[in-house]
């Protein structure tokens, strides 16, 4: 489910298909091998190829976030479908990861 | 206000079947013709539903869940997810946003709240030993798109 790209202390990583209970472990386990080196400290999502995700997906970003704030890195995601977005909203993601809409500018700190 | 549609299923729960139970609930909303955002709305808080009743319902044990839904004639669709589980003790607290009884797990604690904001109405009604019974509700708009 998951491409990836290192850019020094940034892991750009795209994930595609359906985030929900059933693909959370393989997706938790894959994300955390991915940013295991502690170089790394902005871990961005890019969810252009997500087409559905639930309470589950929620739980999985929190835990990513979690992982980097120890290391006073970040999460971000772009490219959110409005039904994510929603979600987002709903929890309150959007106060503690960043959400750019389109993947140009995603920067180093 | 009579029904025009109804449909029950029956299936075992286990994770592959989350995805099995979205793609039931929004073939058998096709008649309502809705919109990618109402088609999305169900499937989530069906996914929220059958999660739950997975994970906490049976603890991994594999029981039977129950997904029916019904249409009327008033284009409302009734959605109605089954287990016969654990059951919840205190189902205020339960229902709260972000309260969890599985943080270890990575849950946040914020199905029941998806279910709240993505449906027209939800009913819960739990009997710990027994199992559990949502029942949502969703008005779709009646104009031929
Ligand atoms: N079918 C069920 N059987 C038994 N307990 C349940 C059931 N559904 C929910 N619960 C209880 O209600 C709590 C809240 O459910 P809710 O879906 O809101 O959050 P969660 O499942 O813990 O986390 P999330 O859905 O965000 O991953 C659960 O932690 C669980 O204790
Ligand atoms: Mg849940």
């Amino acid at each position: 489910m998951l491409e990836h790209a290192r850019q020094r202390d940034t892991m750009l990583v795209r994930i595609r298909g359906e985030l929900d209970h059933h693909s959370a472990e393989q997706v938790r386990t894959e994300l955390d091998e991915l940013i295991a080196d502690e170089r790394i400290t902005h871990l961005v999502i890019d969810m252009q190829g997500l087409t559905f995700m639930d309470s589950s997906g929620i739980g999985v970003l929190i835990g990513r976030y979690r992982t980097l704030a120890r290391r006073k890195g970040k999460l971000s995601v772009q490219n959110m479908s409005p039904l994510i977005e929603r979600i987002f909203q709903l929890s309150g993601l959007h106060q503690i990861i960043q959400n750019h809409r389109s993947g140009a500018g995603e920067g180093r700190r | 206000m009579s029904i025009i549609n109804q449909m029950r299923l029956e299936f075992m729960g286990c994770p592959q079947n989350e995805s099995f139970a979205r793609v039931v609930i929004s073939a058998f909303a096709v008649q309502l013709n809705p919109t990618i955002e109402e088609v999305s709305d169900i499937k989530t808080a069906v996914s929220e539903a059958v999660t739950n009743a997975i994970i906490h319902g049976y603890e991994g044990a594999q029981g039977t869940v129950v997904l029916s839904a019904t249409i009327n004639d008033q284009h409302i669709l009734t959605v109605e997810v089954e287990d016969r589980g654990r059951g919840i003790a205190d189902l205020e607290q339960a229902m709260q946003p972000f309260y969890t009884s599985h943080p270890e797990l990575e849950r946040s604690g914020m199905g029941f709240a998806v279910m709240q904001s993505f449906m027209d109405g939800l009913e819960v009604t739990s009997t710990v030993g027994e199992g559990t019974h949502i029942r949502m509700r969703k008005h779709f708009a009646r104009d031929e798109k």
